[in-house]
This record gives C-alpha cells, structure tokens and sequence, in this order.
C-alpha cells in the first residue's frame, strides 16, 4: 500500500475547511499549521484571478526529513505515511532545514517536530483524513496509489498531462499530487510576498522558532 | 526567470501563513566557527611538529587545551540549538546512520576521547613519542569532524546554495585558516620562519575561500532560480550584502593582504593582525551563509 494525496485546484474555492479540520483534529497550536490554503492573486485590474492552493507535506519516497532525522523520529510506515514520533525527537531542526516544501514546523508547547501525517491515526482506524471528510467540493483525493482501481489512481489516469508534484527537481518523488496547477501555485519564487498578507505573524507570546517573524 | 514571471503575472501572495522565520540561528554559526578552531589547531599542530619539531614541542600541551576548549565551545552551541536538549542521549541509543548529525556526533565524541588522551599523555605522562602517535590518528580523525558539517548542509535538500564538494572545500579551508590564525597567536616563542609559514597557510586558506565565494556569487545563479533569488540577499542592496561584503574583507581579503605585508616587513605584529582578523571574519562570512538560505519561502 502507498497512500497518496491529489488536489484538484480546478475545485478548490480557498473555503479553509480543510485547514480548520486539520487544526481541530490534531490539535495544531497557534502560530503553527500543518495543512494551510495559500492564496494568490493574478493580473491587473480588472483581468486578475485568485488561485488557491492547499499544502501539506508530501509524504515523499525519497524524503530528505526522514535522512537527515538522526534518531529515526521521522520513519515511514508501511502505508507510505512518514510519520513522527514527538517522544524519541530531539528538537534538532534538521528536518525543518532539509523539507523543500517548509512542511515541518517546531511545536511550541512540545519543542518537537510536527507536520502533517495525513491523519496517520484516524487511517489507522479506517477513517479517511480529517481535510478529505471537510472539504466541501471533494477537492482533496486520498488513497492507495498502488491500488489501479483506487479513487486517486483513476484520477491520475483521467488526468494524465495535468498531474503535477511540487518542486519535481529536488528528488524527493512526492505522493502529494496536484491537477489544474501551474508554477503560480506550486513555485513559492513564482509570486511576491508583500508584508501585511499573512496570518499568524503578528502574535508575540509562544513563537516556534525564534527571530524575524 | 522568476523576475520575467512576476512581471509578466503580476502575481501576489494575498493569503498566507507568516514564514517560519530562521531555524538555525548564530549558535550554528558559532557550532561552526568553534569546530573550525577546534580541529584546525590540531591539523596545525601536526604540521608544525613536523616542519619544525625543536621549537614547536612545547605546544603540544597548550595548543590540545585550546582544542579542547573550542571543541567544548562547539558541543555547547551544538546542544543548546537543540529544541529538546535533554534528549541529546537519543543519538547514542537510536541513532540514524544516514544522517549527517548521527555520525558527526559520535565522530566528535571520539575526538573528543582522543584530546584527553592527547592532553593526558603530555600533561600526566608526558610521553612524547606517544601523544604523537595519538595525535596521528586524532588529525586523520578530525578530517571528517571538520567535513560533516558539509555533508549535513548538503542533506538540507532544501537549501539549494548548500552543494557538497564546495561546503567540503569552504569547511576544510574555514579549518586552516582559523587553526592558522590561531596558532600565530598561541605560539609566541616559535621563531619568525614558523609563524611565516603559518602565515603563508593563513593567506592562502583565505585566497581560496575568498575564489569559492566570488565564483558561487557570479556563477551560482547561471544553474538554479533558488541560487539566484537566495544570492540577491547579498547582491545589491540585499539585506545581508553589506554583512557579506564585511565578512569577506575581514576574513579574505585583508589578511592576504597583511600576510603580504608581513613577509615583506618580516612583522610579526602585523601577522597577528593578519589573524586576529581572520578568526573574526570567518564567523561573520560563516553567519551569512548559514542565514541567507533561510530568508527564502519553501512553500
Ligand atoms: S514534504 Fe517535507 S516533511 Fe513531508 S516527507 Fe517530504 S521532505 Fe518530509
Ligand atoms: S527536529 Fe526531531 S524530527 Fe526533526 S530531524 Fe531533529 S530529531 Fe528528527
């Protein structure tokens, strides 16, 4: 089994459900997310459009946060999941240096590293991830991409030329798919950031890592 | 490309989370820093007693201590960056051997071994012939001690700046030049030809680096957009371009000069100038590139 995770942006509408289930579900203190809608905006007025784009971690197959762990808290599973283990962590930050895709984060109250294990326990119960059941539009696709006859299998044949993975030249072989994407919303170089657009980066107190926030 | 992007799309990132803000702050600087005094000394020490065996026998003592404290310097910075020090003991009984970390830290532990047993054949035994012996095997062994930190940036897939044989080479020439440096200072009775030879090592250590850094600067950007957007930090008006250009003076270009200088001055106090300003430069170029790569947005 390689589970395995696609996003059709033709879908999302940037509603955040996913992103709220996900915090509620795992708990993700404040200043920190696992799952987060990024939006851009395209164009001049009045030809601009607004992208949404959902990120989490990749679940690569080649994962630079699981090489460089060095005591083995990040490991995959059998299922394909690279999963955590917060007690055996030592709060090195080498993971959070080697993801590509800024998936990993320092929890503030545990002081370890986090991220999205794509619900790791709630499958664990047959339960879908807690982002797939809350999405409004079905945007978000799960399942085991070895099994041909699965949802996201499907979608990847009936999809096959519009099927992307972020930053494909790092290696890393993602299992985080996405459809109707284009390098405005899988590139972070491909848009601006100005000041004053983000959430959580006015907060003071219980910050995860320390400086220029 | 991504400025033809941006201008041709105009696109703007309206919603988002703050970025993450730096992950490994100045105590890897000074982990880094520390290392390079740490092992560069003992390289230094090994060749001095080679080179000049009658009036470099005395540092065998001083020059181990000066290790030992600035290895110490850098364990102490290596753990208080850690989120969880308390936890360090996991390396030792879960370690993870693909990862850089795991393996430097138990080759620093065995450094580490092997400076006590340097300093208790000179000090306790005062044993020569045997500290030499020991002392063989510690330099073969502070080789990777000084490269792992290399091979760590490099496991940092992230951080596209950081390549492998070029962080090797900066990591090796940050260690002769800091152990160099350091060595024209602690070794006040050696005679002007031994510090001269230091000091060719110092000045040359330094025009090499100082090429290293000019040609990632020219020639980075022509291969990666990641390069290019993390470089305009120091290109420019770049945030950290006036803290790159400093540490490039200070730690390369003057000393060369000065070294220069000394040679044709045979002045030993302009030497020591010379490494002064090395060991205070290196930490500053060391810091820039540590913190460039970690200003860019990965997602
Ligand atoms: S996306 Fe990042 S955190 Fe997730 S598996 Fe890949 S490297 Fe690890
Ligand atoms: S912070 Fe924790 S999970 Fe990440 S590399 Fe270090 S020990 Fe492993």
């Amino acid at each position: 089994m390689q589970l395995g995770f696609l996003v059709d942006l033709h879908l999302c509408m940037g509603c955040k459900g996913c992103e709220i289930a996900c915090k509620v579900e795992n708990e993700v203190p404040l200043s920190t997310w696992r799952l987060r809608v990024k939006y851009v905006d395209v164009g001049m007025f009045p030809e601009t459009k607004r992208t949404f784009t959902p990120l989490r971690c990749n679940h690569c197959e080649n994962a630079p946060c699981e090489r460089i762990c060095p005591v083995s808290a990040l490991h995959y599973l059998e299922n394909g999941i690279v999963n955590i283990d917060k007690e055996r962590c030592i709060g090195c930050a080498g993971c959070v240096m080697a993801c590509p895709y800024g998936a990993i984060y320092i929890d503030p109250e545990t002081q370890t590293a986090d991220k999205c294990t794509y619900c790791a326990h709630r499958i664990a119960s047959s339960m879908m991830p807690a982002c797939v059941v809350a999405c409004p539009v079905e945007a978000n696709i799960f399942g085991d991409l070895e099994d041909p006859t699965s949802n996201i299998s499907q979608y990847i044949q009936d999809n096959q030329g519009d099927v992307q993975v972020r930053k494909p030249e790092k290696g890393t072989d993602p299992h985080h798919f996405y459809v109707g994407g284009g390098n405005l919303q899988l590139n972070p170089l491909a848009s601006k950031r100005v000041e004053g657009y983000s959430l959580f980066n006015k907060l003071t107190t219980k910050m995860p890592l320390g400086g220029h926030h | 490309m991504v400025h033809e992007t941006l201008a041709a799309t105009h696109a703007v990132v309206t919603l988002d989370v703050g970025l993450p803000g730096i992950v490994w702050p100045w105590k890897v600087t000074m982990n880094m820093w520390a290392k390079s005094i740490g092992t560069g000394i003992i390289f230094m020490l090994f060749y001095l007693l080679k080179r000049y065996p009658k009036e470099s026998g005395n540092l065998r003592f001083s020059s181990t201590v000066v290790a030992l404290v600035f290895i110490h310097m850098f364990l102490l910075f290596t753990l208080a960056d850690l989120h969880q020090p308390l936890r360090m003991w996991h390396i030792f009984f879960y370690p993870h051997w693909t990862s850089a970390i795991t393996v430097g830290a138990w080759m620093a532990t065995l450094f580490v071994v092997m400076l006590f047993g340097m300093a208790y054949f000179s000090f306790v035994k005062k044993d020569n012939a045997k500290f030499d012996k020991l002392m063989f095997w510690t330099v073969i062994l502070g080789i990777p001690v000084t490269l792992y930190t290399a091979a760590l940036m490099s496991e940092a897939t992230a951080r596209e700046l950081w390549q492998m044989p070029t962080e090797s080479a900066q990591m090796m020439l940050a260690a002769l030049l800091a152990g160099s440096a350091s060595m024209i200072l602690l070794g006040k009775k050696l005679s002007y030809e031994a510090k001269s030879s230091l000091g060719v090592i110092l000045g040359l250590s330094a025009l090499t680096a100082f090429i290293l850094y000019q040609s990632e600067l020219i020639f980075g950007p022509m291969k990666s957009e990641e390069v290019i957007a993390v470089l305009a930090y120091v290109k420019g008006n770049g945030e950290y371009a006036t803290m790159f250009w400093i540490g490039q003076f200070v730690a390369y270009v003057l000393p060369m000069l000065l070294v220069a200088l000394s040679r044709s001055g045979r002045s030993e106090s302009i030497l020591k100038l010379a490494a002064i300003l090395a060991l205070v430069g290196l930490w500053v170029v060391k810091h820039v590139w540590l913190i460039i790569p970690q200003l860019l947005p990965m997602s």
